[in-house]
């Protein structure tokens, strides 16, 4: 017997095409052939009316082919674009035009579309439209916002797009009835998801067929496609949306569609040639989104053992210049906050706020980050009042291992109760803390100091709603090879899909790893799917594999059954071939049983002679049986009742420089729970390279706008994503694996929790080297320089010395 | 992110070069292009001419000579970073420019770009600038008149702009030797590995010549001489003399304390290791 893949650290496929640059990414596609080039006039203003634009000059440019301006948009394309997750409470969602009418609200917002020979004549030409502004007040951060001195839209009064509120018990009263009360004020900046490769589009009318190909970087290809039908008049089935391999998403790609994912197929359709639109690095950084802006106030009742007993939160969340992608962030930032823990009372109250930059949608973390330093911060401020250590009193707010399924009485993301299904957090506390070294820590400390160095410790704890639905479906096919074909729809930006879901079909179908191809995020292959985001894919996708599998293997045993006179309940399949239990002589490989699942008339070659008209078949009833259909496959969708919870915990060492203020990490450790492993391997994967972004949300990214609204570090030169060399070489990592409860095998999401507890665990971390030092330190703001902190030594060390 | 319309010529000889550049005063010189490409492509740069000297042999040099009746090290115009980091001459004759060199950007980067590119470039953030400054240094000058020798002290006029003139080519830079019983050091900080310094200092001890150089605090290369300062007092001396910037890595106020920190460090490093 074949022993089983699942838990395995199996290697990835992909590797071999992506680390010998084989990779075929959207700008890849078409190379050969006579292909026209886009570029975008983006406004260079955060705000302004847009009086006139004047395109003379471009016409003339040899090798342009076409300049469009949103007067050339007509019907739906000329309406502003989706609001992709309306909500109740989104009583003021605006979205921007795909080329903007008559005001620009963001540095980068796109104004016209050319598309010429190339890409150089096309910037040339971009260069040479001429646009007359009335420059209007930039409305810039979450203080400018909600002073409201100036609105974003004219009619969103209070720049405010939603106010939503969330009670369980009475937070309010129970503060007030607490033994102890604390209040913090915090902020955290934004980042983004930056992946290697930016956005992409080519497209092509094919007027033979009279349908629509695109090829798109997204995280949604039936996303994509459905938006692109209703904009362009066209029905679903004319147009195909290909997601080739992708260099990175990290959810900046879950937002459709981009107005260049319309454009480019406008352009196509009009001028009957191959459009490509490849975003160059400050295009990204200044026309796809941000993320993670907000200030939060935060009042917090407990009682002696630092237990919580009323929770209040208000927060302010900058969602930039439109809000496509709805209040998916706030909504989760609100709800996830509460991580492990058991509020007691709880209040949260948020606001989303216009201001003339770029837009935020999620990123990796989506709106956790934010949840998880509320709620971590208030944890460290709680012991440190009561001299407490900072793990007893998150300890005594867990929930217990007895208490599942836990509601916490609110409403998540996906419109569905937040119920945790599975987790055990005593079990992950003591992990982490034996990984950490959390009970000797004091004794390195001491040691440290003598020696004039400044150590300090952090931890932090995050629950993770991952595998929200509605649904994922997969298509399974064995073919008359024995090879096996497997579909899924949602779309891969490097995470080992290829890997992970084959390690699935082998197990399930008793197939060779080898024999199983892997096809994701193409709508001609599985045209109904939502898409890769919220950690959700292994979930999901993964689920529907195994349930399409499943079936494929029903059909085969029933099939092979008929050919071996057997009862398919006496068969199982090895290394793909079906053979009834104890006796192996009785056998048929799958690549039979597949060709006698398609009963023919016409043989095309001497194996599928078997299954012609005089070969097979009992002649007094119909070939293919009623309820059954030809061909060796298997379809099915998993669509969960509502999310599962994955969790974790991650504790750090930093050193900081009494002279220097540098923040070194000396040791980050992290305790994962995503249930069920498949490949453990590709879950570390996961997590080293979410400690990598985190590190760089904590301690090198952000975006520095200023007043004015301009971007002054749109390049990777001055926004500091981390390299290697600041990333630590090893990351010591340990799992616990809670089954979820919710799905055949077991699973819970495993995509972002890398990068949850980072601007918590850091803060924590550097707050406690600097305590001896400069007592009353408080960090407040993420991420954190040396520079700040340099600041922080000096203004907070004076104040209260 | 693609250059505007240029002309490109690529010259065999050093005076079709000079030629090329005669009557373009919108030309520029294309080397190891670690700085100009990036310009190019994001547009802020937009000469009517590059004029590449690759295609000339001789210029990527690296000799121990004398010049001025100086010893020292020359270098050659398309000698690459890597290479002067790597020449056993160099390290011999004058240290500083492999410590300084090793803080230059990241391998690839190194490959390609030129030292004698990065002078003219004349960022005060780079580290090569410093170091001619700091040495005493010289470039050597290529122009329709034939040519001439800019001392290090005449060569950086203000940010990115250095004495040469439109239709000249740097030819080579030359470091001076350090001499017996003196000493040198390299210091740095960096928000990440191979980014441009928050702040570098390079020292020169020489007996009791103290001087230090900065980089990243002013808008030129800035050499300040700090002979018979108390140890104690080095970072406070220096500060006297500059007045460091803030922009969004770091406040004037946080380069000040690594002017403390940095200084004080690179002359502990030099007496250290005589």
């Amino acid at each position: 017997m074949t022993s089983k893949l699942m838990g395995q650290g199996v290697q990835r496929v992909e590797d071999q095409r992506f680390l010998r640059g084989q990779g075929r990414y959207v700008d890849d596609v078409a190379v050969e052939q006579d292909v026209l080039h886009a570029a975008v006039l983006r406004s260079p203003h955060a705000h302004a009316r847009v009086l006139d634009i004047d395109v003379s000059d471009v016409l003339d440019v040899e090798g342009v082919h076409l300049v469009y301006t949103y007067e050339d948009l007509t019907g739906p394309m000329a309406e502003p674009l989706p609001l992709l997750i309306p909500h109740p409470a989104l009583t003021e969602g605006r979205t921007q035009y795909a080329l903007a009418k008559d005001e620009v609200n963001y540095v980068g917002e796109a104004i016209a579309f050319v598309v010429a020979e190339d890409r150089y004549i096309a910037e040339d030409a971009v260069s040479k439209i001429r646009v007359q502004y009335e420059f209007l007040p930039a409305v810039v951060g979450v203080d400018a916002a909600r002073a409201a001195t100036d609105l974003v839209h004219a009619d969103v009064p209070g720049n405010i797009a939603a106010k939503l509120e969330q009670n369980v018990g009475d937070a309010v009263a129970a503060i007030a009835a607490a033994p102890h009360k604390l209040e913090l004020e915090l902020t955290i900046e934004r980042s983004a998801c930056t992946p290697m490769e930016g956005r992409g589009t080519v497209a092509r009318w094919d007027r033979d067929l009279n349908r629509l190909q695109l090829w798109t970087s997204t995280q949604s290809s039936t996303g994509v496609r459905a938006a692109v039908a209703v904009k362009m008049g066209l029905d679903l089935g004319q147009v195909d949306v290909i997601t080739p391999d992708v260099g990175g998403g990290f959810g900046v790609k879950i937002n459709h569609p981009w107005p260049e994912e319309l454009l480019v197929p406008l352009a196509a359709r009009v001028l009957g040639r191959t459009v490509k639109f490849t975003e160059d690095r400050r295009e990204h950084f200044i026309s796809s989104a941000h993320e993670r802006g907000q200030v939060q106030h935060i009042e917090v009742g407990f009682d002696d053992d630092g237990r919580l007993l009323g929770l209040n939160v208000e927060f302010w969340h900058d969602h930039g210049a439109y809000i496509p992608y709805g209040l998916i962030v706030p909504i989760i930032t609100s709800t996830q906050l509460l991580g492990p823990y058991k509020p007691q009372n709880y209040r949260v109250y948020f606001e989303s706020l216009y201001t003339n930059t770029v837009m935020v949608t999620p990123y990796r973390g989506a709106g956790r980050p934010q949840g998880c330093y509320a709620m971590e911060r208030t944890m460290d401020a709680i012991a440190k009042y009561l001299g407490k250590d900072r793990a007893e009193v998150r300890a005594v707010n867990f929930i217990q291992p007895d208490e599942f399924p836990f509601d916490q009485g609110l409403i998540f993301q996906d419109g569905r109760e937040l119920e945790y299904d599975s987790g055990d957090y005593p079990a992950s506390l003591e992990k982490i803390k034996a990984l950490v070294g959390w009970d000797e820590f004091p004794a390195f400390k001491a040691e440290m100091a003598a020696e004039g160095r400044r150590v300090g410790i952090g931890l932090a704890c995050y629950v993770e709603g991952t595998g929200v639905g509605p649904y994922e479906g997969a298509h399974v096919h064995i073919e008359t090879t024995g090879k096996v074909k497997v579909a899924t729809g949602l779309t891969t930006q490097g995470q080992g899909h290829a890997t992970v879901f084959a390690q699935l079909v082998a197990d399930e179908l008793g197939v060779k790893f080898e024999d199983v191809e892997v096809v994701t995020g193409d709508t001609r292959r599985m045209p109904y799917a939502v898409g890769t985001f919220a950690s959700r894919a292994a979930v999901m996708s993964g689920s529907a594999i195994h349930l399409a599998a499943k079936r494929a293997k029903e059909k085969a045993l029933k099939i092979a059954g008929e050919a071996l006179e057997a009862d398919p309940a006496d068969l199982e399949i090895v290394d793909g071939v079906v053979s009834v239990k104890g006796s192996p002589g009785s056998s048929i490989d799958l690549g039979t049983v597949s060709v006698l699942s398609n009963p023919l008339r016409y043989a095309f070659d001497e194996a599928s002679k078997a299954a012609t008209q005089f070969s097979v078949g009992d002649p007094g009833k119909p070939p293919v049986p009623e309820d059954e259909e030809p061909g060796l496959e298997g379809r099915d969708f998993y669509s969960p009742e509502r999310a599962t919870f994955a969790s974790g915990m991650h504790a750090v060492i930093v050193e900081t420089d009494p002279d220097t203020a540098e923040i070194t990490i000396l040791k980050y450790a992290v305790v994962h729970d995503c249930g069920n492993l498949i490949n453990p391997m590709i879950v570390e994967g996961q997590i080293h390279g979410g400690v990598a972004q985190g590190i760089g949300g904590a301690l090198y990214e952000r975006m520095a706008y200023d007043e004015s609204g301009q971007l002054l570090n749109a390049s990777f030169m001055d926004f500091l994503m981390p390299y290697v060399t600041e990333v630590p070489d090893g990351i010591d990592i340990d799992h616990l694996e809670t089954p979820s409860p919710l799905n055949p095998l077991g699973i819970k999401g495993a995509g972002e929790a890398g990068v949850i507890p980072s601007a918590a665990v850091f803060a924590a971390a550097i707050e406690d080297a600097e305590a001896p030092y400069v007592p009353g330190l408080v960090i407040t703001a993420m991420p954190i320089s040396p520079s700040e902190l340099y600041a922080l030594r000096h203004s907070q060390g004076l104040e209260n010395s | 992110m693609k250059p505007a319309p240029f002309d490109y010529r690529r010259p065999g000889t050093l005076a079709e070069a000079v030629a090329s550049l005669a009557g373009e005063p919108n030309a520029k010189v294309l080397a190891g292009g670690q700085s100009l490409v990036p310009l190019l492509s994001m547009r802020l740069a937009a000469p009517s001419l590059l004029v590449d000297i690759n295609g000339i042999s001789g210029l990527d040099r690296i000799e121990v000579c004398e010049q001025q009746g100086v010893d020292g090290v020359r270098v050659g115009a398309l000698a690459r970073h890597a290479a002067v980091l790597a020449s056993p001459d160099v390290r011999r004759v004058q240290p500083l420019v492999p410590m300084a060199l090793a803080h230059v950007a990241h391998a690839t980067i190194r490959n390609r770009g030129t030292t004698v590119g990065s002078l003219v470039h004349a960022d005060a953030a780079a580290e090569m600038p410093v170091v001619l400054t700091l040495l005493g240094g010289h470039l050597e000058v290529e122009g329709p008149a034939g040519r001439r020798t800019i001392h290090a002290d005449d060569l950086y006029i203000g940010p990115l702009e250095s004495a040469l003139s439109h239709d000249e080519i740097a030819v080579a830079a030359f470091f001076p030797a350090l001499a017996p019983g003196a000493g040198v050091g390299f210091e740095e900080i960096a928000r990440r590995h191979g980014d441009y310094a928050l702040v570098g200092a390079a020292a020169l001890v020489d007996g009791d010549s103290v001087k230090v150089g900065y980089l990243s605090v002013s808008d030129v290369p800035t050499v300040v001489d700090l002979s018979g300062v108390a140890d104690a007092d080095l970072g406070e001396a220096a500060l006297e003399k500059l007045e460091p910037m803030s922009d969004i890595h770091a406040t004037a106020a946080y380069r000040s304390q690594l002017v403390r920190v940095l200084t004080e460090r690179v002359v502990r490093s030099v007496r250290k290791a005589a």
